[in-house]
């Protein structure tokens, strides 16, 4: 099943805390319910993104890593 | 979560402002309250005809630290100053003034940065604080 993914934020390059900042700006933008894809290359991302869903309540529903990009998919809560 | 994150800002130099700035913009993504309270140079880099100067390192940097830092810089990292703002703009992020402080540089509000909500005394911030950590930077 594809999921559907309402905007793409590109914060590769950006360091630590703005690809999580960016994220929390952009998300409040979308719909409840709907999806938020994020890349970052920051390395402490996987942690803190993982962090930031639980503390928030935005549901991280899938994260991979492609060479030095990760992936996330964020559902708005 | 309810609890604001208190930092007192002293120090003037940019890498100790730019780590309180990752602070303060982490806590608030986080929708955490941060009650910033600016006091001696760090108050005197948030002049309005300062704030975008180059402030200098603290002096354990040493030459390595300083070529660290300008690498960091070179690849587009965003400073203190601008992550403050990106911070503020997810709100819940107040920014004081100490009034000592202000007597001290001789400065009047309008002398500040606009990313300065306001002047308060040392009072104040403890209120506001309540019961949440208070970090001295």
């Amino acid at each position: 099943m594809t999921l559907q993914i309402t905007q793409t934020l590109d914060a590769r390059g950006l360091s630590c805390p703005m690809p999580i900042v960016k994220t929390a700006q952009a998300i409040k933008t979308i719909a409840s319910g709907s999806l938020i894809e994020v890349l970052a290359t920051d390395p402490g991302s996987v942690k803190d993104f993982a962090a930031w869903s639980r503390t928030t309540g935005n549901e991280l529903v899938e994260q991979t890593t492609d060479g030095g990009v990760f992936r996330f998919v964020l559902r708005r809560k | 979560m309810d609890e604001p994150l208190n930092l007192v800002l002293f120090s003037g130099t940019d890498d100790k402002l730019q780590a309180a700035a990752v602070l303060t913009a982490g806590a608030a993504a986080l929708g955490k309250p941060v009650n910033v309270f600016l006091q001696y140079w760090a108050l005197d880099a948030f002049r309005a005809d300062r704030i975008g100067r180059d402030h200098g390192l603290a002096p354990e940097a040493g030459a390595a630290g300083r070529a660290a830092v300008d690498g960091l810089r070179a690849a587009g990292q965003a400073s203190w100053a601008e992550t403050l703002r990106q911070a503020k703009e997810l709100g819940g992020v107040d920014i004081e003034a100490c009034s000592l402080s202000m007597d001290l540089l001789h400065l009047a509000p309008a002398d500040l940065d606009p990313l300065v909500d306001g002047v308060e005394g040392v009072t104040a911030f403890y209120l506001n604080a309540g019961e949440g950590q208070v970090v001295f930077i």
